[in-house]
Parts: structure tokens; C-alpha cells; sequence
């Protein structure tokens, strides 16, 4: 039972960090400009497809930088050419916006690359066992994930508390026009930030490839959960999106590993023993229903603490 | 005049294609071509458009051309009745689908209730791989015609297999969450519970369809049990990244399944380093040793650049024509009845019969292993260097099973 334990707190802690890797460029991009991007899953989804293109071409260290400044440039473009225009429309227009290149993005991205899933393969340097723990290995790569993602959360944090960039940043989302009279170029600054949380994600897809799968559906299969995660840690705060995603992380491992049914809570006066059309139901096990137990909490918070974990406004 | 010309080259072209569809077998191919089910979806229509290519090439079907019509169906049921009807309307007298039994049933059940409703405009429905025994079973129809062995026949072979293997003492299983995944677990329980009641069954999962990006909970899991065998019915990415966080976690057991050698999991088993430890059921596998079927295999390796998965879409397309040839008609009507109780020499060798009672083919059965080859087994899988080898062989008449089917006929 310990051991179990122990592996299940790892994998949750592993999984979490990978879903806070994804979801700090959103949270980014909707605390500094207040833009919920729903095309933030298909940036991740092009960092892997540019990642493993790159890998094949010039290795997957180089691919590593140059992957995520080829996405941060295209989010920059999307939000100079795209996102600026719709701006003064409102939000329902660049929410639209969004929606739309994402679905444009995948359509792109299985034009090119197919449809099938790419072999994409950990690059030999981190191939092998980190250490091992009851007789499970652990892979050096998952490793090297859970380090990035601390050191982005690290870094994001000290620029946007602790430096003047961050200041100004900050400043421009409540007052543009104020910002602007001091001599700052607000437009540069959200072009700047939505590139920056476009590569973040870039970044996410290019470690994230490997691990996971790369094919053309990535964005769709993961898109859902990230909304999760910034919902429930609070829209817009980077602490409640870290939290959020060790939360999620956590719950949906231990719910995989829990055996439990409604039925078998009941003991001996086991309700499904008599023939009913509730059988089904009372014998579900947790384990079965791991994957949709993000959603459920996603429901409880928005009743319970609408602003999530640690938001501070309610929208 | 010049009015006259654009209607001419706007008509011209729709007269031809009029003409050529009147002339051409159409068979709607609806399975996954996006999605999770992507890989394999891709690979069987690659299959079918070769199959189809070959007997093109000789004439086709009576003198008719054979067009294979790909439509994605997103591994969705309802997705597939929208497609099965756009096939319908396209010209399709003949549907084929494989990946889903989930799918397989709702087409099913749809093709009958089309085939009631417009008589004369009948369509048939090859299965080559659903393979959920309810089809040939309860939800039996006549129009519904199955070449994969069903779960429990499988089953049956795998068991027989494994209740020799004294080593075996605890093992664990894991399927997808939906109809086939359930019959293989029900299936296990009972065959393996009938055969060697001294083997514990350690673990019962059942896990999302095509959704689980990350197994390592799984493993994790797998491994607190003490298992020392597992059982899976787990196909395309689904086995594949299962074998692929086994590999990563380090987990060393046996591996009995339905579909180890679908895309990416040659690749996997490699990584895991499990040589002759993760066991296949098939219809039949390259290395089988058949003249007749190593040669196919050559030959399609080299036009397609993938292996041969489905020795039973092969199969399945000789004995269409075969069964036209013998009804003399393309008409699916005729087709069908010429198809029951029909006798055919399978790729691998041997004789299947299509039995009449619930549109089931019975062939013999392998079981192979994936690892390191030997002179005579030429083929390997994915670059591995590794390929399948011979474990057992089950004749036909030891790989049947009874059926429940009360066929309703038209």
C-alpha cells in the first residue's frame, strides 16, 4: 500500500507539473490582457509538431530553443494582426477569434504532418532510468520536465513581481491610457506578452511530444483540462494555476489507483446485489471514473468559490 | 455557341461520372482517419485501396472496378451512421468497417433497418475486425458478414495457450471501457476461471477509450499487485503508450493480447526489452511460414512500406469476389447468399467456412510472440530488427465456438 502511495504521489506530482507547464502561458495571457485564448492548446500542439521537425533536422537541444521563438512569433503575429483589430469589439469577438484559429491550426497542422502520430522519440541524453524507487524506474526525461516547469513558474513570478517589465505590464492591462502617456508602447506590450505565453506553450509542446503523444488531436485531448486548471486555481494567478495543476494532478493519479465502488462502501448490506437498473452504477469503481473527476471539481469550485483557489475578482 | 460550349463542359464531365459509377464497386471504408484510432484507421485503408489496386489490376469483380471510399468516422457511432449514409448516397452497395465494436453495432443495426426500409437498394456490411461477440450473437444480422475472429473465440485459443504455462500465477487485466473491452475481461474471468482455477486474478481495470494520455498510474498499480502476467485487449495508441509507460517504468511481466502488433507497438515492446514475452492472437502474421501469404507480404511491404495487420481484410476481399463469381451478380442480395456456408482457402493456409447461422467466419488461429527472429522468419516489424514467431497454431475446427444468433432472413 505504501508503495503505491509513494508512486502515486510521483506520477500526480510529474503529471501536475506538465499541466502547470501548459497552463502558465494561458494564465499568462488572461491575467495581462484578459484574453481567454481557446487556441492556447494548438500553440502547444505546434511547438510539438515544430519540435519534432526541428529534432529531425538539427537536434532536439537546438529544437528546444528555436521551437518555442518560431510559436511566440506566430502568436505575435496572431495578436498584431488578429487580436488587435477584434479588440475594440469586445471580448465575445476575440474569444471567437480564438475558436476559430484553433480549429484552423489543427486542420493545418494534419495537412502537413498527417494524422497519424509521429514518432517522436526522448532524445538519447536523458534515455535512461533517473532512479528507482520500489523497483519502478523513473525516466530521467519526466525528470527534466518537472525541472523546467519549476523554473518557468520561478522566473515567471520574479518578472512579473519583482522587475519594472512586469510593472508596466501589469499597469497597461488596468490603465492603457496611462501607460501610454508615460511613453510606453501599450500595443508592443500586449504583442509582447501574448508572444511570450505563445511560447511558453510552444515550449510545453516541444517537452511534452515525447512523453505523450504527438499527433494532430493533442490540442483537443488536452485543451479541456487547461481550462480546469486556471478555473479552479483562480482566472489570471500564476500561484493558483500551480497549485491547481498538483491538485488535479494528484486526484486524478490516487483516482486511477482507488479500487472503490459506490457499492463496496455499503460492506455486506452491498446495494447492487439485488438485480436493479442502478447495478451499473453502484459498480462503477473510482478508478473507472478518474478521468472525468477534474470536471466535477471544476463544477464544486465555480459553485463553492466562483473566483477559484486563489483569484481575486469574479470574472 | 459559346453558351452552348460551357454547357457542354459542364455537363460533359458529370455524364462521365454517371457512366463510371454505374460501372464501379463502391465500398465505403468508415473508420477512424483522425483521432486517437488515426494509426490504425490509416493503416487499414491503405490496406484496402492495395487490395483493391490488386484486383483492379486483373479485371476487378466481374468485369467491375473496385473504388474504395474513405470516410472518417472519428471512432464515434453516431459520426459513423453519418457517413454510412453519405457512402449510401454516394453509390455504396458495400460497407466495410472494423475499428469499434461500439461503431460496428450502431452500423449494424442501421444497414438493417436500411435494407428493410428500401428494398432493391440493399447494402451489405463486411466487418474485418469489430470483433464484440453480440454481433454474431443477440445483435446478429443478416447483412452483417464478420471475418476477424470474434472476442471470445480469441479467448478461447489464448486461454488454451496459457492454461500450459505453469509459470503463470497472478494476473492482472486491463481493457478499454467499452463493449469489446468488457467481453475480453468477462471472457478472461470465465475461460481462465474454467481452465486453471489456481490462477488469482490480481487486478480488473478498465480505462477510458483512446483518452488516457499517461499510463504510468496504470503501471503503477499493475506493478503493487504482484502480477506476473496481463491480459489486454488494448489496440492502437491505447497499447501502445501502455507498453510504452511499462517500458518507461521498468515493469518486466507477460504480456497476453489481442492486438501487441497494431502501429507503435512493435515499437514499444522493443523499448521494454521483453523478448518473446509479449504474446499475439491472430488470424495469422508474417512469419507464419505459408508460401502463398510470405510472398503477399513481400510484395505489400514493398508497394505500402507497412506490414500486413489484417490478413482478414485479404481474405475478406477474395471472398467477395469469389462470392460474386459463384452468384454470377454484384447485387449484395446475391452476394450475401452466396457468401453463407461458403468454404474458402485463407492466406495463411487452411480452410474457413462462413458459417450461415450468425455470418461468422471461422480459420484457424495463431498465437505468436514478438522478439528476436530466426533464419527462417524474414520479417521483422517497425525496424525493430524483432518480428512474430510461431507459438501455436489452432485448426478451424478446434477455433469455433456456438452462437445465440436466431438470423432473421429477408
Amino acid at each position: 500500500m505504501l508503495e503505491l502511495v509513494v508512486i502515486s504521489t510521483l506520477n500526480g506530482v510529474l503529471f501536475g507539473m506538465l499541466l502547470f507547464l501548459l497552463s502558465s502561458g494561458l494564465t499568462v495571457i488572461f491575467s495581462m490582457m484578459g484574453v481567454l485564448n481557446f487556441a492556447h492548446a494548438s500553440f502547444y500542439m505546434l511547438g510539438a509538431f515544430f519540435g519534432f521537425q526541428l529534432t529531425k533536422w538539427i537536434g532536439f537541444w537546438p529544437a528546444l530553443v528555436l521551437a518555442p521563438l518560431l510559436v511566440g512569433a506566430i502568436g505575435m503575429a496572431v495578436e498584431r494582426y488578429g487580436l488587435r483589430n477584434t479588440h475594440k469589439h469586445g471580448h465575445v469577438a476575440e474569444l471567437l477569434l480564438t475558436f476559430g484559429l484553433a480549429f484552423a491550426i489543427e486542420e493545418i497542422v494534419s495537412m502537413i504532418w498527417g494524422k497519424s502520430p509521429l514518432d517522436y522519440r526522448v532524445p538519447s541524453l536523458l534515455d535512461f532510468p533517473a532512479f528507482t524507487i520500489f523497483s519502478t524506474n523513473y525516466p530521467a526525461y519526466k525528470i527534466f520536465m518537472l525541472a523546467v516547469s519549476i523554473i518557468i513558474f520561478v522566473a515567471l513570478l520574479i518578472v512579473l513581481k519583482r522587475t519594472r517589465v512586469g510593472l508596466i505590464v501589469q499597469a497597461a492591462l488596468t490603465h492603457p491610457h496611462m501607460v501610454g502617456h508615460l511613453g510606453h508602447n501599450v500595443g508592443r506590450v500586449f504583442m509582447a506578452v501574448f508572444g511570450v505565453g505563445s511560447a511558453l506553450a510552444g515550449l510545453a509542446g516541444v517537452i511534452a511530444g515525447p512523453a505523450l503523444v504527438t499527433q494532430s488531436d493533442m490540442a483537443a485531448s488536452l485543451g479541456p483540462i487547461l481550462f480546469v486548471v486556471i478555473v479552479f486555481g483562480g482566472l489570471g494567478s500564476l500561484p493558483g494555476a500551480f497549485i491547481a495543476s498538483l491538485v488535479i494532478g494528484l486526484v486524478q493519479t490516487f483516482a486511477v489507483a482507488l479500487d472503490g465502488s459506490l457499492a463496496s462502501a455499503f460492506g455486506p448490506l452491498d446495494p447492487s446485489a439485488g438485480p436493479s437498473v442502478l447495478t451499473d452504477i453502484w459498480n462503477v469503481t473510482i478508478a473507472q471514473v478518474a478521468p472525468i473527476v477534474p470536471y466535477v471539481l471544476l463544477v464544486i469550485i465555480l459553485i463553492v468559490r466562483p473566483m477559484g483557489l486563489m483569484g481575486t475578482r469574479e470574472s | 455557341m459559346r453558351k452552348l460550349t460551357l454547357a457542354i463542359a459542364v455537363i460533359a464531365p458529370m455524364l462521365g461520372h454517371a457512366a463510371s459509377a454505374e460501372d464501379t464497386i463502391k465500398i465505403g471504408y468508415i473508420d477512424p482517419l483522425s483521432g486517437g484510432g488515426a494509426s490504425v484507421g490509416e493503416g487499414g485503408l491503405k490496406t484496402f485501396q492495395y487490395l483493391a489496386d490488386k484486383l483492379n489490376a486483373k479485371g476487378g469483380i466481374l468485369g467491375h472496378k473496385i473504388e474504395i471510399l474513405p470516410l472518417d468516422n472519428k471512432t464515434n457511432p453516431q459520426e459513423s451512421l453519418v457517413q454510412a449514409q453519405k457512402a449510401i448516397d454516394a453509390g455504396a452497395h458495400y460497407i466495410t468497417q472494423g475499428n469499434g465494436s461500439s461503431v460496428a453495432a450502431a452500423l449494424s443495426d442501421f444497414i438493417t433497418k436500411n435494407n428493410t426500409r428500401n428494398p432493391g437498394k440493399e447494402v451489405l456490411y463486411f466487418n474485418y475486425a469489430a470483433v464484440d461477440p453480440s454481433l454474431t450473437n443477440e445483435k446478429c444480422s443478416y447483412w452483417h458478414f464478420r471475418w476477424d475472429a470474434s472476442s471470445d473465440i480469441k479467448m478461447e485459443a489464448l486461454t488454451n495457450y496459457m492454461k500450459d504455462v505453469q509459470s503463470i500465477k497472478k494476473v492482472y487485466l486491463i481493457n478499454q471501457d467499452y463493449s469489446f473491452g468488457q467481453s475480453v475481461r468477462a471472457d478472461a474471468r470465465k475461460m481462465l476461471g474454467a481452465k486453471r482455477p489456481d490462477i488469482q486474478i490480481v487486478g480488473d481495470e478498465l480505462h477510458p477509450l483512446l483518452k488516457v494520455t499517461d499510463f504510468s498510474p496504470y503501471i503503477a498499480k499493475i506493478k503493487a499487485s504482484g502480477a506476473d502476467s496481463v491480459v489486454t485487449g488494448n489496440w492502437g495508441q491505447d497499447f501502445a503508450l501502455l507498453l510504452k509507460a511499462a517500458a518507461d517504468a521498468g515493469l518486466k511481466v507477460n504480456w497476453y493480447t489481442y492486438y501487441a502488433g497494431g502501429a507503435g507497438g512493435p515499437t514499444a515492446i522493443k523499448q521494454t526489452g521483453l523478448d518473446h514475452q509479449v504474446f499475439q492472437i491472430t488470424e495469422g502474421f508474417p512469419n507464419s511460414g505459408n508460401q502463398g501469404a510470405m510472398d503477399f507480404e513481400k510484395a505489400f511491404r514493398a508497394k505500402v512500406n507497412l506490414s500486413l495487420w489484417y490478413p482478414r481484410a485479404v481474405n475478406e476481399m477474395r471472398m467477395f469476389k469469389a462470392a460474386a463469381e459463384k452468384a454470377n451478380s454484384i447485387d449484395p442480395v446475391k452476394v450475401a447468399a452466396a457468401l453463407e456456408d461458403m468454404k474458402f482457402e485463407v492466406l495463411d493456409g487452411g480452410q474457413g467456412v462462413m458459417r450461415k447461422d450468425d455470418h461468422q467466419f471461422f480459420q484457424p488461429i495463431y498465437v505468436s510472440s514478438f522478439g528476436k527472429l530466426a533464419a527462417n522468419e524474414p520479417f521483422d516489424e517497425e525496424n525493430t530488427g524483432w518480428g512474430w514467431h510461431l507459438v501455436s497454431r489452432v485448426d478451424t475446427p478446434q477455433a469455433m465456438v456456438s452462437t445465440t444468433c436466431k438470423m432473421v432472413r429477408p
